[in-house]
């Protein structure tokens, strides 16, 4: 029980990293974009850059506050 | 599009991680034994390979489109945290990853160690050593080798970025016997950063059904649209004369 702990938070650690609200933004804008183009067909394409540069800024905002 | 952005960006990911591979395996090698060194890091290389043999030609049989989404949320995810910390380094806020005092400390560290052998290796402390630093640092190009290559249709280029990178900082290594502590780590991170960040968004939004204006084109202005954003965040969040972030970021930069 405790590897499968250590060996799951190395891989969170590896993935997600230093601030997981960057990994929820980045997953949340995908699902989004991805209702826009199929739900009521909007080629988003320009959501999740403009979600990525956010979430950048947000998580350096918060680490340099 | 050509498979050079795709070596160039493996090659340069697989030279950072190689640099800190090669501080940990001096440490072991100059100050333990180099035969359990040598030993420990072949290991590590062999199961690194494995992971790609095993996996590379696993992920590229899903079907492009889920491939896309998967790989590209995780690739923007790890590209902004390499992009973060790079960030973070560059205008202070986080000690820059110093080879020559990370050097240090591995062989004050490995001086300490009892010798004891095992399964028939010579200084177990020393394989262990190296085993770890290898593999660890060789995971994230593992990573990026195949997210890279499976997205690309292309793990064979994908492989030779990351075959070229070790050769080239191996040998460098051996040449100096040192850590390579000149190598600009923060600066080659920052663009590694920026490349995985650009394709993630690129191939994740595609992934998600959207069409990129200019096609494959929208990664010739999305690579300098991050940098842009990238470097303007750097001058934004730099501490600034006489504000209190100054004298906290200093504070941090000493720091181990």
């Amino acid at each position: 029980m405790k590897r499968l702990k250590s060996i799951g938070a190395f891989w969170y650690d590896f993935v997600v990293g230093d601030d997981w609200r960057v990994a929820v933004v980045v997953v949340a804008a995908l699902a989004l974009t991805a209702l826009l183009v199929h739900a009521a067909g909007v080629n988003a394409w320009w959501l999740l850059p403009v979600c990525v540069f956010a979430a950048l800024g947000w998580s350096l905002r918060r680490a340099t506050r | 599009m050509t498979a050079l952005p795709l070596i160039l960006t493996v090659f340069v990911a697989c030279a950072v991680e190689a640099v800190e591979a090669l501080t940990i395996v001096l440490a072991s090698g100059l100050t333990r034994e180099w035969r359990s060194t040598f030993q420990g890091m072949a290991a590590a290389l062999v199961v690194l390979a494995v992971v790609v043999a095993v996996l590379g030609p696993t992920i590229t049989l899903l079907p492009l489109t889920a491939l896309r989404l998967v790989i590209g949320a995780l690739l923007a995810i790890f590209g902004l945290q390499w992009l973060r910390k790079a960030i973070l380094r560059a205008t202070g806020y986080k000690a820059l990853h110093d080879e020559a005092s990370a050097y240090l400390r591995e062989v004050a560290a490995a001086k300490q160690a009892p010798v004891s052998s095992r399964h028939g290796i010579g200084d177990w402390y020393a394989f262990t050593l190296s085993f770890k630093g290898v593999l660890l640092e060789g995971l994230e190009v593992v990573f990026i080798v195949i997210t890279f290559g499976a997205n690309q249709r292309n793990l064979g280029a994908a492989v030779i970025g990351a075959a070229a990178a070790v050769l080239v900082v191996t040998v460098t290594g051996i040449t100096v016997r040192a850590p390579l502590a000149r190598v600009p780590e923060n600066a080659m991170k920052f663009a590694v950063g920026i490349m995985l960040t650009s394709f993630g968004t690129f191939w994740g939004a595609e992934g998600a059904g959207v069409a990129w204006p200019g096609n494959d084109a929208a990664l010739l202005v999305l690579v300098p649209v991050v940098a842009l954003v990238a470097l303007g965040y750097t001058y934004w969040f730099r501490p600034r004369p006489g504000s209190g972030a100054e004298a906290r970021s200093s504070e941090q930069v000493v720091s181990p």
